[in-house]
């Protein structure tokens, strides 16, 4: 490992680091002590849980730290450098120049006021490596290599008229111009489509390894991390828990922490046979919908049964969450129908009775947004309660202590309680409970694990699971990600722009022959097999 | 020289502000429960000395006749008497005690500033929330006009309207009010398309609440913290404003005492070198500052900035 | 490009719109005046025959439209009636004072300006240093001050040194040179009133826009903070800077009524103070239609300039 190598091919080492963020006037440690190595032209995956310290981390590693934070002890030296005392100045030389940052979301780190190649270019001519003729003839074959589309002339858009996966390379593009020793990639395909994410995944690989880049690779997802690492550090509230090799690291966790995010992947409920579905609770009939002239819907048609879970799945802009604002009623269909227990639902929902309006509820993809920030639980729960159920009094406090047991939340401490005192994976049990205060047959469940850590989110797929069982409730479970729809689905409804392209039960859909479009989500999805992307990036070679 | 001299005075002033603030804070903090005390112990010294002059400010006003040694508009002596023992601040241009007038014009200047903000926040803040929550044609008819009325420049749009109604306390009140509430207007409303398009608006929509519940419940507790902010800012530009009037004479009219119009009436004695007239412009401007700095606070609390 | 010449037209004739819809709000708000204009003219001495003779020469029994069209036709060819107060037409009293007033808004913009947006910038760029905290406390005590308390504090400390004149009179063939001197107390004013609001603009602008990935960005590619300021984060805060400087612009018309007071200046604050007091109506008429323009012209020059900055709306897709 890392400290057999002899000290001459040793590009980075950070020792005993000690970083604090300030909040509410008080200084406290976010990372805590880390030490890191790292060799020229190696590639070094963190990967940790929202909150981990892993961005912290990466930005040390330049010597920067963001506003609000600072370095309190420790060293960061590279290629013998002292970065934590460097001179601003001295520092300045090295960034972009020799250490370059990749950051998550391209379409907010480009500057919008400049053409890619100014941006490109910029580094270079500063830092005085080329001259802006030489940059501009550099960048259009390193556009080349990254797969993009025109490479002599995509420079000379804004950023605002390239699309994501697109503008990810070409900031990955920028970050090369200097030909770097030291990439830091902080999570470039977590905003991406994952049929996207392949070509961007790919792309930076070719290019790290063509260069022979050394690169800390920070992702949460374990999946992508296996494929682009050679080494694997994991993180837990800024400390490290263990590092090794890939392969090992892969296939023989030592900390009880890192098996279990391991293991959180196989979670999958038992499956429910077809037997005796009865009238469908809720019928999307032959719908098309759309926002002014854009159609969004097309013509689709799906049922959901009590007691079942269906998982809608789809990239953005396939019409999934359009479909769930059609059954609220939030957006009237311009065709088709929506039936509840057989009969039709009035379109709009303010011409919807005040009981098919209980029947239907919703849970949020982000709490923080769908909780008033300045109401209580014991009303925010409530409410519902008070409103459909006419409880009052004591009975509604029972009701809401009820409520809250059955998200595994103590009563007592938590009924008097703001949001803002809650943690994420909370914040969505609230939201669970405000649905399930309505007493409702149905409820859509619209990406509500997608904002969360895996381990948190697991929790909550558990959960809804067990609510299912026990009130008998049929889940419309919005998703774009394949492993959640293994874990919790009956049915399956995969739709691509506007278009259900292919549904039918859970062991169905996984099973070939799938429709082309389902087979590429399909093999889009990473594995945690470290080889899995040089396989599949063949076996679509061979495909043509 | 005298701008040297100026300069000594302004700091002396300003490290003599910070020490009251210094001393106020440290007194609620110990005379106030739990949960104040340590809101006020985070509060910048600028806040607190803010705090306690709009404090100050406010007790002088209500007790004005108990503390004012003359009556209001009552004639005592000769005009433009020195300062001496009997008139600590000297007299007028007619003769009136000018410390009773200060303390009158506490009672005056800022008892209606207070009002027409009060009154064009409360038409401000529901029409826009209304504008915000029911859309439509209400929201176009309501904007619309406010467009309009903003095209105007504010105190030109005033001038006008007191040209035909005339300058009375009434049509000063409901003119500038008017004016003012078409700025509440934008703000409110804006700041109720934000929370509008929240999932948890959408949430209780779907639930089947109704306008009352939507504005009452889930937005006015949500838009309190800019609406607050704004009434501070509100408060220091009407402020400004009818004292800008008075000194014109187009604002409060004589005999009630005014701080705008004690300036103009005196402004000849600055001329002389003598510093009275500075005292009433002064009061406004110490009283804005301290409006300001409590709401500079506030702004930078609610914004979370940790800049 | 079409598509921005397009939203230039549009913005353009939403502009002239406002202006109309602008004129007629001034022309109609006469139709408020308790009695009328005929009661107001005579005051206290009018007998119904003298009244209803004077309607008649204004054309009062008219309908409302028809007098509207006849008022705004006469507006277009300069003719703004005459003074109720002395008869005599308001054009000659508004021409000279016209030429006057846009010369001291003119002189304080300029001076204001640059100030503002030099101060604004350092104190972005220095954000939470002393020299930061110095100034904002300083704009926001002169934030706070009252026009007239400002210009007193000015001509305490150079007029009565004597430095420069504490009323303005210009009288006829003074240079330009002179001309500045004469008005440079009033100019002073205004640019401090107006400069401490448009640096804190400019600075917040600039502060909000710090918090961005991509000045995150240029930072990481080792660029110098005056490069990522000029180069990075001004370019993008145009737009807002731009309608700081407009909405301080605009500013100034306003505080040009009082400050013109306080200096005796002969500008067309001051005639409209002195016409408010007579209700003198054409004037006060007159004079706010111009104000209302000229403030209608900013906002529209600083929204087609921000359109132009916007390079998401120069180059579409």
């Amino acid at each position: 490992m890392a400290d057999q190598d002899n000290s001459q091919n040793r590009l980075l080492t950070i020792r005993n680091l000690w970083i604090e963020g300030q909040s509410e006037d008080k200084w406290s440690p976010i990372i805590k002590g880390v030490d890191l190595d790292l060799n020229r032209g190696e590639v070094l995956g963190l990967i940790g849980e929202s909150g981990a310290g892993k961005s912290t981390l990466g930005l040390a590693a330049m010597g920067f730290t963001r506003d609000g934070c600072r370095i309190s002890e420790g060293t960061v030296e590279f290629d013998g450098i002292d970065l934590r005392h460097a001179e601003p100045g001295e520092r300045r030389a090295l960034l972009g120049k020799r250490i370059a940052y990749v950051a998550q979301s391209a379409a907010a780190s480009f500057n919008p006021a400049h053409k890619l190649i100014d941006q490109y270019s910029e580094a270079p001519v500063v830092h005085g490596v080329m001259s802006r003729q030489q940059a501009e003839t550099d960048a259009t074959s390193l556009y080349g290599q990254m797969q993009l589309p025109d490479p002599g002339q995509i420079g000379f858009r804004y950023p605002h008229q390239v699309s994501g996966g697109q503008l990810q390379r070409a900031m990955t593009a920028m970050a090369m111009s200097c030909r770097p020793d030291l990439i830091i990639f902080d999570e470039p395909t977590t905003a991406l489509d994952v049929t996207t994410q392949i070509e961007v995944l790919a792309a930076i690989r070719t290019i790290v390894k063509e260069f022979n880049t050394a690169a800390i690779y920070i992702t949460h997802d374990l999946a992508v991390v296996a494929q682009m690492a050679d080494r694997i550090k994991v993180l837990l509230k800024g400390e490290e828990v263990e590092e090794a090799d890939t392969r090992i690291m892969l296939s023989s966790p030592q900390k009880d922490y890192t098996k279990s995010l391991w293991a959180v992947r196989s979670y999958a409920r038992a499956e429910q046979g077809d037997t005796d579905k009865g009238t469908p609770v809720v019928s999307v009939r032959n719908v098309t919908a759309g926002y002014g002239a854009t159609t969004v819907l097309d013509d689709v048609s799906f049922d959901f049964y009590q007691g079942r879970t269906v998982a809608v799945v789809g990239e953005s802009g396939s019409g999934k969450s359009t479909a769930a604002r059609v059954i609220t009623g939030l957006l009237p269909p311009s065709s088709g129908e929506v039936l509840f227990d057989g009969k039709p639902l009035p379109a709009d929902y303010r011409s919807r009775h005040r009981d098919q309006l209980r029947q239907v509820q919703m849970i949020y993809q982000m709490a923080d947004t769908a909780l008033n920030p300045k109401l209580r639980l014991r009303e925010l729960i409530g409410r519902p309660a008070q409103m459909y159920l006419g409880l009052k009094g004591k009975a509604l406090d029972e009701r809401v202590r009820e409520l809250l047991s059955l998200i595994e939340l103590e009563p007592d401490q938590y009924i008097d309680r703001l949001p803002s005192e809650l943690s994420g994976g909370q914040k969505q049990r609230i939201g669970i409970a405000r649905a399930l205060a309505a007493e409702p047959k149905f409820i859509i469940c619209d990406e509500v694990t997608s904002a969360l850590d895996q381990l948190v989110a697991e929790g909550i797929l558990r959960l809804l699971d067990n609510l299912q069982a026990e009130f008998n409730l049929g889940y419309m479970f919005i998703t774009h990600d394949l492993a959640t729809v293994r874990a919790i689905a009956d049915d399956v409804v995969v739709m691509q722009r506007g278009k259900v392209v292919e549904q039918g039960r859970k062991a169905a859909m996984f099973q070939p022959p799938h429709h082309p479009y389902t087979e590429l989500l399909l093999s889009s999805v990473p594995e945690m097999d470290p080889d899995w992307l040089s396989n599949l990036l063949e076996a679509r070679a061979e495909a043509g | 020289m005298s701008i040297l001299i100026s300069i000594f005075w302004f700091a002396v002033a300003v490290v003599g502000a910070m020490a009251l603030g210094w001393l106020f804070r440290a007194f609620v903090v110990a005379v106030s429960p739990q949960r104040q005390a340590q809101e006020m112990r985070t509060a910048p010294l600028t806040a607190s000395f803010g705090l306690l002059v709009i404090l100050i400010y406010v007790l002088v006003a209500a007790l004005a006749p108990i503390i004012a040694p003359f009556g209001e508009s009552e004639v005592v002596g000769g005009e433009f008497l020195p300062w001496d023992s009997t008139y600590l601040l000297g007299t007028d241009n007619l003769g009136r005690d000018m410390l009773t007038r200060m303390i009158y014009g506490a009672r005056n200047t800022v008892g209606i500033a207070f009002t027409i903000t009060a009154l064009a926040f409360f038409v401000g803040t529901v029409l826009g929330l209304l504008a915000a929550v029911v859309g439509g044609w209400l929201d176009q008819v309501l904007s619309r006009s406010v467009d309009v009325l903003m095209a105007i420049p504010s105190l030109i749009f005033s001038l006008l309207l007191l040209t035909i109604f005339g300058t009375s306390v009434l049509s000063l009140v409901l003119v500038i009010a008017t004016v003012d509430a078409t700025r509440v207007f934008r703000l409110a409303r804006s700041v109720a398309q934000g929370i509008v398009v929240m999932d948890y608006i959408e949430a209780a929509r779907l639930r089947g609440e109704g306008k009352w519940w939507l504005i009452t419940r889930e937005i006015l507790p949500n838009a309190m913290a800019p609406l607050v902010a704004e009434f501070g800012l509100r408060f220091c530009f009407v402020f400004l404003a009818i004292s800008g009037l008075s000194f014109l004479g187009l604002g409060i009219q004589p005999p009630t005492a005014d701080w705008g119009g004690m300036v103009r009436d005196n402004a000849t004695l600055i001329t002389f070198g003598d510093l009275t007239p500075f005292l009433p412009a002064g009061a406004i401007a110490l009283l804005t500052v301290a409006v300001n700095f409590v709401v500079d606070w506030q702004l930078h609390k609610s914004s979370g900035l940790k800049e | 490009m079409a598509h921005v010449w397009r939203m230039i037209a549009q913005r353009l004739a939403l502009g002239f719109l406002t202006l109309f819809v602008v004129s007629l709000l001034i022309f109609g708000a006469t139709e408020l005046l308790p009695g009328d204009f005929a009661e107001a003219i005579l005051g206290q001495s009018a007998t119904p025959e003298t009244i209803a003779a004077i309607r008649r020469d204004l054309g009062l029994d008219l309908p409302f439209h028809t007098r509207y069209i006849g008022w705004l036709s006469n507006v277009l060819q300069g003719d703004f009636g005459k003074s109720l107060a002395n008869q005599q037409p308001v054009i000659e009293l508004i021409s000279k004072r016209l030429g006057n007033t846009l010369f001291l808004a003119l002189y304080a913009a300029a001076m204001a300006v640059p100030l503002a947006l030099i101060l604004g910038i350092l104190a972005a760029l220095f954000r939470n240093t002393v020299f930061d905290r110095m100034s904002n406390a300083l704009a926001l005590t002169s934030i706070s001050f009252p026009e007239f308390f400002v210009a007193y504090i000015l001509i305490l400390w150079f007029a009565q040194t004597g430095y420069f004149p504490s009323i303005v009179r210009f009288s006829p063939g003074i240079g330009f040179g002179e001309s500045l001197y004469r008005s440079f107390l009033p100019a002073l004013t205004l640019t401090l009133v107006v400069t401490a609001h448009m640096m804190r603009m400019t600075r917040a602008a600039l502060i909000n826009l710090l918090a961005s990935p991509y000045i995150e960005m240029a930072r990481l590619k080792g660029m110098s903070p005056m490069r990522v300021i000029l180069r990075h984060a001004l370019p993008n805060a145009l737009a807002p800077i731009i309608n700081v400087v407009a909405l301080n612009l605009a500013y100034l018309i306003t505080g040009v009524v009082v400050v013109e007071v306080v200096f005796v200046y002969p500008g067309l604050g001051q005639l409209m103070v002195d016409s408010v007091s007579r209700r003198d109506i054409p004037v006060v008429q007159a004079v706010a239609l111009i104000f209302a323009s000229a403030y209608v012209l900013l906002n529209l020059t600083a929204d087609v300039l921000s359109t132009l900055s916007n390079p998401r709306l120069m180059h579409r897709r």
